[in-house]
């Protein structure tokens, strides 16, 4: 196990440093200086200018720059930002509302689409099965942000139960209704994942046995069906975290939030380049991570499953 | 010990025989067993339109085409022309859906828009395919260290959202085109073709009629095109039928995020990111583009789903 976890993160070097050369590349080399973003409409001095290239190694050649910037993550000390405040601060200080709102999502994702995908998928081909099944592909080919209006629109100003902007420092129950949005189209895929794995199980014979064994039908189901359909819907999951950090730039910028993604947007309007390699490389590392953790769910499911030396 | 396990026939032994399902004599006749049997994708097709799904999301599909490419048959407004003396107006007989903050008629830019929508749609879908094809098929057909560069490198754009890799570049080149659009999706948007034609490859290489070509002394380019790919293309295309929904979401929310067209596209996205400050005012303004767009995908979707149903014999059953 411990072997296991040391090789894939050994695998994971390889990803992590393609991930961020080719961001590197794109927001350093696609056109645009730079420096001329951070100064603006105003003229810049050259020794300002000399001074501000030295500071972020622009003087350097690009791979050169690449290496300098890996350095200094791995001695987390990312620099200063355009506005002056070190980028680690501003990471740290957005970081854990956005941490909420995925949690929320996934949460959201995970307990309602496992149960109604788990609903849809006994009751295959019955009304409340084609009520879930349309329900998902509506909310499939719904934009996040479309998603957003409504959620607004119903509950923000229609009901008033929820505020339209959540603004600064938010709680966990003003994070709810953009949680539930950005949860929505994933909610979707594990309702779908659930029930092609869940009809698929439940016919299998080793269900029949328990059936005839004399479990009750809600033991069947949890232990003999349930756990043996999880694995390409807790694969989805765990794949999906990473993506729900980077679709909270649509969700956070629906609802103002000033977490990660409202803080990338920024960054890349603002041409500020080593804050958004620094966001797009956090973003990997988690994708990377939650990717880890879902491979190691598979040996609690599946005691079949043995993890190589 | 081994050789117990084996089935033995010695003479005269007796061995028990499970009965079989008794099959009719005129089923039997009746069964056409000169004619060649029908091939994956003719039984498909013969499923296909028996199935209500397909058939909806098809006629949808065809519409939607039929709109995109002759979108003046249904309204008889400039999509471009504002005229604030009559902005913000209710649905009417004038404007059945009603006008924009800006004066702009509703209708005639949901129906302008799916032009917009569809030819980005398809061009990412086809730029993405060929791209993920290329490369899933060259790493599952030679395999060894060049499966695994590849694999790698689809991992490293895996690992970067699509929408995110989207901004990045988009802001950087300023005012997109419809082109660089279509480019900028089709090279962030290629990871999950390739890793299905990867799996289809390598499942399809180790049949016995593509041992056997490559015994008679077919060349790797031949074999490849001419027996693995086509016999592995079914998952692919699947696959990009839903991308073509996935890429027509993301050039809104592209546009959302005000990095995708330029303002003066008549695109859903545009229209619909700009009906967020009407939202009290003029709901119709997000009603429209918005229903437009999700049926739009919701039928690519579902074309998706319907295609592979009869593709797996298992579900077609069913």
């Amino acid at each position: 196990m411990i072997w296991y976890i040391g090789r894939r993160l050994l695998q994971m070097i390889p990803v992590f440093l393609g991930a961020t050369l080719i961001v590197y590349l794109m927001a350093f080399y696609t056109s645009g200086d730079p420096i001329l973003a951070l100064a603006g409409d105003k003229p810049i001095s050259p020794a300002v200018e000399q001074q501000l290239r030295e500071q972020y190694n622009l003087d350097q050649h690009v791979l050169v720059q690449w290496l300098l910037y890996l350095k200094s993550v791995l001695t987390f000390d990312l620099g200063v930002g355009f506005n002056g405040r070190p980028i680690w601060d501003q990471i740290a200080a957005a970081f854990p509302t956005t941490m909420r709102l995925a949690i929320i999502a996934v949460v959201v994702e995970s307990i309602f689409g496992i149960i109604a995908g788990v609903i849809s998928g006994l009751r295959k081909g019955k009304l409340i099965d084609t009520t879930l099944l349309m329900l998902s592909l509506l909310l499939i080919a719904t934009p996040t942000f479309v998603l957003g209006f409504l959620a607004q629109f119903v509950f923000g100003l229609q009901l008033g139960i929820s505020p339209i902007n959540v603004g600064r420092d938010p709680s966990w129950v003003n994070l709810l209704l953009p949680g539930f949005v950005l949860g929505g189209v994933s909610f979707a895929y594990v309702l779908r994942l659930t029930r092609t794995s869940i009809a698929e199980t439940a016919t299998a014979d080793h269900v029949r046995t328990a059936t005839a064994k004399g479990l009750t039908r809600g033991g069947v189901v949890s232990r003999h069906i349930l756990r043996n359909s999880l694995i390409p819907v807790v694969t989805f999951i765990g794949a999906d975290l990473g993506a729900l950090m980077g679709g909270a730039i649509v969700t956070e910028r629906v609802f103002n939030i000033p977490g990660i993604g409202t803080l990338l947007f920024s960054s890349i309007t603002s041409g500020e380049a080593p804050m958004i390699v620094s966001l797009v490389t956090l973003l990997v590392i988690i994708f990377l991570l939650s990717n880890l953790v879902v491979d190691l769910l598979y040996g609690l499911l599946d005691p079949r499953i043995r993890y190589a030396k | 010990m081994p050789s117990d396990a084996l089935p033995t026939r010695r003479p005269r032994s007796e061995h028990w025989v499970a009965p079989l399902d008794e099959t009719p004599l005129q089923a039997v006749d009746a069964a056409d067993t000169t004619s060649t049997p029908r091939s994956l994708w003719a039984e498909a097709g013969h499923s296909l339109v028996r199935n209500p799904v397909f058939v909806i999301s098809a006629l949808l599909i065809l519409f939607v085409l039929f709109v995109a490419a002759f979108p003046q048959v249904f309204t008889s407004q400039d999509p471009r022309y504002g005229n604030l003396s009559i902005a913000n107006q209710p649905p009417g007989s004038e404007h059945p859906f009603g006008t924009s903050r800006q004066g702009y008629d509703i209708m005639a830019r949901t129906f302008w828009g799916a032009r917009t929508s569809v030819i980005i749609g398809f061009f990412a879908m086809l730029g993405s395919t060929l791209i993920g094809g290329m490369i899933g098929a060259l790493a599952g057909y030679v395999g060894g260290w060049f499966d695994e560069v590849l694999s790698r490198i689809t991992d490293v754009f895996f690992a970067v959202p699509l929408v995110l890799g989207a901004i990045v570049v988009a802001t950087r080149l300023g005012e997109m085109s419809l082109w660089t659009v279509i480019a900028v999706l089709s090279v962030f948007g290629w990871t999950n073709v390739a890793r299905i034609m990867r799996g289809a490859v390598i499942s399809t290489k180790s049949q016995d009629y593509v041992t056997s070509s490559i015994a008679l002394g077919a060349s790797s380019p031949s074999v490849l095109l001419r027996h693995v790919i086509p016999n592995a293309i079914a998952p692919v295309i699947v696959t990009a039928t839903v991308n073509l929904g996935v890429f027509i979401v993301a050039e809104a929310t592209l546009s959302f995020l005000g990095v995708g067209l330029p303002a003066n596209a008549v695109s859903w996205g545009g229209d619909i990111s700009a009906a967020r400050d009407a939202l009290r005012t003029q709901p119709s303004m997000l009603f429209y583009p918005s229903v437009a767009l999700a049926v739009t995908v919701l039928s690519f979707i579902m074309l998706g789903d319907a295609v592979r149903d009869a593709l797996d014999p298992k579900a077609r059953k069913r």
